[in-house]
């Protein structure tokens, strides 16, 4: 009884997990412009798509952003969460705090108080601008995905390599940063997923025709949104399952 | 070998930022790009590539999703479009603001392709500013299966016939609008108990609706689980076509007329390459290109003589005549418009 309960109980919350999800990928292969009718099987959506220059744009858009950002995001944090480490604990706290404000801050917030930057210092609004919003909200999650790992290195692993005949540098390169290494790919594709799914501050800090694919599916809904972003969102899933069961292979080959 | 490809990655990533044109005259005499602002999907992206081969120019093309925010990002000075895609009342607000340019109809020839109906109104007169793009009306949406008598008039919203199948649109500015209408004020009005009396009826018109919805009514329509919706022509005209079931009509009182306009925000640095493109949007086969891939009605009364047949000849989509006569365009209230979402809290809290 309590058992049937419990698999009742996994099977709807992944039911509410995927269903949607499914539904999507099924509309994305339906020959009407609405969901909520079947017209039949088509596959037209998806050369619309391919033919789509605006939403191919967005696309690249949002990769290059994503990426570059979480790259550099991950180099600053990185680099800051050691600095915070060897402070005092008094400028440590300080530091802490002020690391955690952006990250409870609403986005809306961030988004006006960043325009407002870029206008006051007469920066053109564009991708650049796109470009420093993105790594901006991503450096606290950054550190405070590393800072733990930090934490619980043994103190003295770096002496000992100095002691052993390292370079501050090399002891850092091939001591430290293996050791905190999963911190930083942590903070790193917390980053790259943060950038992709933003659209408030994307929203307030683009300019000159940079569009993201966030902006571009909310800006659907006055002409409703379009299957064709169904067949993306597919793309993009499939995608995600691909790269899971690669990541699973390759750490199933290491162990 | 790992971080060496992703530095690869980020090096070419870099360089195709940096790498973009910097912006300067092409061998046409114009400047290499220009900054468009538009609804999301509100354009045949064909016609884009098209206008970049004949001139030259590149178009960087950016999307938003209501008139308020275009306004936002507008007002920022933060952004430089030289063509953005304001409705009416919007129009008339971004003028009153100093928002757009004065457009020079020397370098619009194509102007002469709109229909006079829709030229010179209320929220610009003389377009001075803009230019019509699209334009429609707010109707009735009903499901002939449900509704078996003829639909000729808003009272039909209030008939407890079809209690809990009516479906509201979720704008104090349109609901309160067609109640107005209803009762023969004026859509615009600011007079007081005009607007006490609009809110009475919707107050007791509240029992009978199902839902007041923007975008979900399509859903509802057309699993048929709504009789009657109240709802803006542009997308309604598309579903009547697509379905046999439905059908869209515009009751004898009078409605709103609404206008999606292009326009050239005064953040714009390339006038002359901004009203080369308006002018170039005006062309019968650009328009005709783009009233077929969004279903709205156009503007251009000779493009949409290059659209099929049963489209062209759709009354609803093409009112003529009383309607457009009758037809009213929503004004900037300015600060009056505090009072309408006032009434709208009252009739929602109810």
């Amino acid at each position: 009884m309590v058992k049937a309960l419990k698999r009742l109980y996994a099977g709807l919350v992944y039911t509410f997990l995927y269903l949607p999800i499914l539904l999507l990928i099924l509309y994305s292969f339906n020959d009407s412009k609405y969901s909520g009718k079947w017209n039949g099987f088509t596959l037209k959506w998806y050369k619309a798509l391919l033919e789509d220059s605006s939403i191919m744009s967005a696309l690249y858009n949002t990769f290059s952003i994503a990426i570059l950002a979480s790259i550099i995001a991950t180099i600053i944090g990185t680099v800051s969460a050691i600095a915070i480490f060897k402070m005092g604990p008094r400028m440590k706290t300080i530091f802490m705090n002020v690391t955690y404000l952006p990250v409870m801050n609403p986005d809306i917030v961030i988004g006006i108080s960043l325009l407002a930057l870029f206008t006051a210092v007469k920066m053109k609004l564009g991708f650049i601008t796109l470009l420093l919003a993105h790594v901006t909200f991503n450096i606290p999650y950054v550190i405070l995905a590393v800072l733990p790992k930090l934490t619980q290195l043994n103190p003295y692993l770096e002496e000992a390599a100095l002691d052993l005949g390292a370079t501050p540098f090399q002891a850092f390169y091939k001591v430290i940063l293996p050791e905190i290494m999963p911190g930083i790919v942590t903070g790193a594709l917390l980053s790259f997923t943060l950038s992709i799914d933003d659209f408030m501050v994307s929203f307030f800090t683009t300019g000159s025709g940079v569009n993201t694919l966030s902006i571009k599916i909310y800006s659907m809904t006055k002409v409703g949104i379009s299957p064709k972003i169904n067949a993306l969102s597919t793309v993009l899933f499939l995608g995600i399952v691909i790269l899971f069961i690669l990541l699973n292979k390759r750490e199933k080959i290491s162990e | 070998m790992k971080k060496i490809s992703l530095l690869l990655v980020c090096v070419i990533l870099v360089m195709s930022v940096v790498g973009c044109s910097k912006g300067e005259v092409n061998e046409q005499g114009y400047y290499n790009e220009i900054n468009v602002y538009n609804w999301g999907d509100y354009v045949d992206m064909q016609v884009i590539e098209d206008f970049e081969k004949e001139y030259g120019i590149k178009v960087n093309y950016e999307t938003y999703g209501d008139n308020e925010e275009m306004l936002a990002k507008v007002q920022s000075g933060g952004s430089d479009y030289d063509v953005v895609f304001p409705s009416d009342y919007m129009i008339e607000a971004m003028t009153k603001e100093g928002l757009l340019q004065e457009l020079d109809h020397k370098n619009l020839p194509n102007f002469k392709n709109i229909d006079e109906d829709l030229k010179d109104m209320s929220y610009d007169p003389g377009n001075k500013y803009s230019v019509p793009y699209f334009f429609g009306t707010i109707g009735i949406l009903y499901n002939t299966e449900m509704v078996k008598e003829n639909v000729d008039s808003w009272d039909i919203l209030w008939d407890e016939k079809y209690a809990k199948n009516i479906i509201m649109i979720n704008s104090p500015r349109d609901s309160i609008g067609i109640s107005l209408k209803r009762l023969g004020y004026s859509m615009n009005t600011k007079n007081i108990d005009e607007l006490e009396k609009a809110k009475e009826e919707l107050i007791k018109q509240k029992p009978l609706v199902k839902a007041y919805a923007i975008d979900d009514y399509k859903n509802m329509m057309l699993a048929g689980e709504g009789a009657l919706a109240l709802v803006w022509s542009g997308e309604a005209t598309m579903l009547a076509e697509e379905n046999d079931y439905l059908e869209y009509a515009i009751p004898k009182e009078g409605t709103n007329l609404w206008f999606d306009c292009i326009a050239i925000p005064t953040t714009s640095k390339h006038k002359k390459e901004a009203e080369l493109f308006i002018n170039y949007m005006m062309r019968p086969e650009v328009a005709a290109k783009c009233a077929e891939y969004i279903g709205y009605a156009t503007a251009n009364k000779e493009g949409k003589k290059l659209l099929p047949e049963d489209m062209q000849n759709n009354k609803v989509r093409y009112p003529e005549g009383d309607i457009l006569k009758q037809g009213e365009v929503f004004t900037d209230l300015g600060e009056f418009t505090v009072e309408y979402d006032r009434i709208w809290t009252e009739i929602k809290v109810q």
